[in-house]
């Protein structure tokens, strides 16, 4: 049924690149598509588009996408393992969750990705990264890059320009990559590197690898000429037209339901609830007056919310009953600084007024909050 | 279609059940011994092991990462069961048979085996097993257009009670307007469709959700008993409302607002209110806008209001203190940290400048541009959050003239600012003339705050900004 509504609608609302028949049209084997965002919740809805609303039986498809910069994270890790949140918000990095397994990656437009969408059937990762060696040898064939048995792509047989993610569902599957043309390497070593200390989760870890970018090998190379190789590529191993449609993810006629998809990737409750569950024990070393104090914290996480809070301050430090009304507080709030931060400064306003009591608090919360 | 619903099987869920079944309730005792049940005729349903169907590129084992279901739930073909990854795969398993999930077979985390038991599903016995092909491989079969709809241009079977509705009432799946999943067609679906045609009454929907009152043929008034007279009659439309009641934990902004307004409680509070004329501060405004831009900085009329304010409390400064929980000390404070309400996604915050009293305008602009942006990215830190001894809520900005602000505990005073509006005013010579007029509503402690010197203070503050050079003699 949606198939039948977009077939009438008009190939106008897509902007193509040669003038040709509907971007829908199932005559030939396959379909290169781009998006015109860069926003990553935006393209990654078009991900999840394909995948639950494409009959891939007749066509596969192949879309290109680039992001501003951000953080994406493996349908099953956590957040706070795998990057440095703190970094995140003071740049301003957007961070999102993908629905494909696999590691972290950081993004930014100096990074292509490419998705293989497939019937489950077709599913074949090694096929499609051996596409991409096979476009990058056509184009310079100095290149010196492989495919590892882990499904990277390494240049110089030692660093990372690749890496590998997918999803399968009951019918269709996506197989995407990355690919570095000129990425901010700096940004994105330190966005990757958590300072959160005392985690303990079984959420998928990253496995952290030296990365190079196409373009310090060789400065011709840009993002552009390489997306256009890929696409050739694809073109002519599924004989099919090198024809790219563009594709705007936030047309809602083409692709129906699009925003939705694209609000639910930006919810808290996926981002960071979908965090399987972990335990943090830590001891935060608070420098109070002409002392340090060492407070032993343990705290478990479910669904991104503090489960359990213990915090062992010395006896007496803050008054019991101000100490009990923080756990409280905290005990099935969002693991989240700025839920927290709204919490306890809500406290304060209801406690008595003396300064030292508020002084130790505000040391406590802030040191508290950190651990987010 | 009618169920029993036996009340030692709490597992089942009246909800989604769509079959005729009879229990023993001695079998249901059992429940637990799974493998006697597999082809016992005591049972009503037949348990099925799902297994783990192939991944594709000679994987054999996977990780489970988590579960859609749990036992006792009720699921539907097609329905998600369970998220499995390996080696960067995350793989959806879906449930290819309709019924309940009696056992599932692995926890979070555990290695599951390609070809091994998943879990244990009770379909209905008289439904017998679908076979062991994805099903999406239809069989060929007659009255297709009975038990065949097309998703995602694949000829699909219907589920069971699908497929037997459609073919009992000779119903062409084609016609029906699916609400499921992928726009799948559902039983109700058929339902639907049937009561439309014929306006028949609907047999009582097993679905807590969907509960069409039952259909009259005829929905009348009593009779008149003038019949000469014609009343039109109205004809009651069915409103089938799907809406549940949701009930949501108080966490985060929802609860910290709770707690605020809870302990503001204890606080009398009364209320006063002025119109301000700001015709003269407007015209200001627009003159130093692009001087503050050229700085960097958005001027709005909050930086006015606040300096304004912060004026007046140096006039009145009990307006600026604080009475501790036994009401025996009143506390001057000696900064006036003036608390500025912002409406953020997550809800109401309230961040403030710090020491309003020694800030210039533009000084006060800067510092709400940080704190604006900062409570937009949902990025501020305790100390904008702590220490505020007077609030300003800038209300006007959403809407709305006269308000009734609510003190934030400590303090003991709050502003409430409506829109601006212009309106006929007269002046000294006795004509009308266009004035740009705000409402601001305070509210203040009654226990050591009276009205006089609310009014006092308002009037003070008032004139300040319906005469801004008067505001250069007092500033500091």
């Amino acid at each position: 049924m949606v198939l039948q509504s977009l077939r009438n609608c008009l190939w106008l609302s897509c902007v193509l690149r040669t003038p040709k028949a509907c971007f829908w049209s199932t005559a030939s084997g396959g379909l290169i598509i781009q998006s015109v965002s860069n926003d990553v919740y935006q393209n990654l809805a078009v991900e999840d588009w394909i995948h639950d609303h494409m009959d891939l039986e007749k066509q596969q498809v192949l879309f290109l996408w680039r992001n501003s910069p951000a953080v994406v994270i493996g349908r099953h890790q956590n957040p706070w393992q795998e990057c440095n949140l703190r970094l995140l918000r003071q740049k301003n990095i957007k961070l999102a969750r993908r629905r494909s397994g696999g590691g972290t990656v950081y993004h930014d437009l100096g990074n292509i990705n490419l998705t293989f969408f497939t019937t489950r059937k077709k599913y074949e990762r090694m096929e499609n990264l051996k596409l991409i060696v096979k476009a990058l040898k056509a184009l310079r064939p100095q290149l010196d890059v492989q495919v590892t048995d882990r499904y990277d792509i390494l240049l110089d047989r030692q660093y990372k320009i690749s890496g590998t993610a997918a999803k399968l569902g009951r019918t269709s599957a996506y197989h995407h990559c990355t690919l570095l043309c000129n990425a901010d390497k700096s940004v994105l070593s330190s966005v990757l590197k958590s300072p959160y200390k005392g985690l303990k989760s079984n959420a998928t870890p990253s496995v952290p690898a030296s990365v190079k970018n196409l373009f310090e090998e060789d400065p011709s190379l840009t993002s552009e000429i390489l997306l256009d190789a890929i696409a050739k590529e694809y073109a002519v191993q599924h004989q099919i037209d090198h024809h790219i449609t563009l594709i705007n993810p936030v047309d809602e006629t083409l692709l129906p339901g699009i925003s939705n998809k694209t609000k639910e990737l930006q919810t808290w409750e996926w981002v960071y609830g979908k965090t399987p569950k972990f335990s943090i024990s830590t001891c935060l070393n608070m420098a109070y007056k002409d002392s340090v104090i060492d407070v032993k914290v343990n705290m478990d996480v479910k669904h991104g919310r503090i489960e359990v809070c213990n915090i062992d301050l010395p006896e007496q430090w803050l008054p019991p009953g101000q100490y009990n009304e923080l756990v409280k507080s905290l005990t099935g709030s969002k693991f989240c600084p700025n839920e927290i931060t709204t919490l306890v400064t809500t406290l304060l306003r209801v406690c008595p007024q003396d300064n030292e009591l508020h002084s130790r608090w505000s040391l406590l919360c802030e040191n508290m909050i950190r651990l987010m | 279609v009618c169920i029993h619903r036996v009340r030692s099987c709490s597992s089942i869920r009246f909800i989604k059940s769509k079959y005729v079944c009879v229990f023993d309730k001695s079998a249901l005792k059992f429940s637990h011994q799974q493998r006697l049940f597999r082809t016992s005729a005591v049972s009503c349903g037949q348990i099925v092991q799902f297994k783990l169907s192939d991944i594709g590129e000679g994987i054999t084992e996977v990780t489970v990462k988590e579960w859609y279901v749990k036992e006792g739930d009720s699921v539907s073909q097609f329905d998600s069961i369970c998220e499995v990854q390996s080696d960067k795969a995350s793989v959806t398993i879906t449930s290819r048979y309709d019924g309940i999930i009696r056992k599932l077979h692995y926890s979070i985390d555990d290695i599951a085996f390609v070809g091994k038991p998943l879990v244990d599903i009770e379909i209905d016995a008289s439904k017998g097993v679908a076979s062991e092909e994805d099903v999406v491989e239809t069989p060929p079969m007659s009255h297709e257009e009975h038990t065949h709809q097309e998703i995602k241009g694949h000829k699909t079977l219907a589920t069971p009670a699908v497929r037997r509705l459609a073919m009992e009432n000779n119903i062409k799946l084609s016609e029906i307007v699916g609400t499921g999943k992928d726009n799948r067609i559902l039983k109700e679906d058929i339902l639907n469709y049937l009561a439309k045609q014929t306006g028949a009454i609907l047999p009582p929907s097993p679905k807590a959700e969907i509960v069409p009152p039952a259909r009259k043929t005829e929905a009348v008034p009593a009779a008149p008993k003038d019949k000469a007279r014609k009343i039109p009659v109205p004809v009651s439309r069915p409103i089938a409302f799907s809406g549940k009641d949701r009930a949501e934990p108080v966490t985060g902004f929802q609860k910290a607002m709770v707690k605020t307004m809870s302990a503001a409680l204890k606080i009398p509070h009364f209320g006063y209110s002025d119109e301000v004329d700001l015709t003269q501060l407007v015209q200001l405004r627009e003159e130093l806008k692009p001087v503050a831009e050229m700085r960097g900085v958005k001027l709005s009329f909050m930086p006015f209001f606040i300096k304004a304010a912060s004026l007046g409390l140096l006039q009145y400064p009990i307006l600026n203190a604080s009475l501790d929980e036994n009401c025996q000390n009143v506390t001057y404070k000696a900064s006036h940290n003036i608390g500025v309400a912002m409406d953020t996604e997550q809800g109401l915050i309230v961040p403030n400048v710090k020491n309003v009293q020694v800030c210039s305008v533009f000084d006060i602009a800067v510092e709400l541009n940080r704190l604006q942006s900062l409570g937009s990215a949902g990025q501020l830190g305790t100390s904008d959050l702590t220490g505020g001894t007077f609030t300003l809520s800038n209300i006007g900005t959403i809407g709305g003239t006269y308000a009734k602000p609510v003190i934030l505990p400590p303090e003991v005073a709050i502003g409430a600012l409506g829109k601006i509006q212009v309106l006929p005013r007269f002046n000294g010579k006795g004509e009308v003339f266009k004035a740009q007029i705000m409402n601001v509503s305070w509210s203040a402690d009654h226990r050591i705050i009276d009205g006089a010197t609310m009014a006092r203070f308002s009037n003070l503050w008032k004139s300040y900004l319906e005469n801004p050079a008067s505001m250069l003699l007092d500033l500091k």
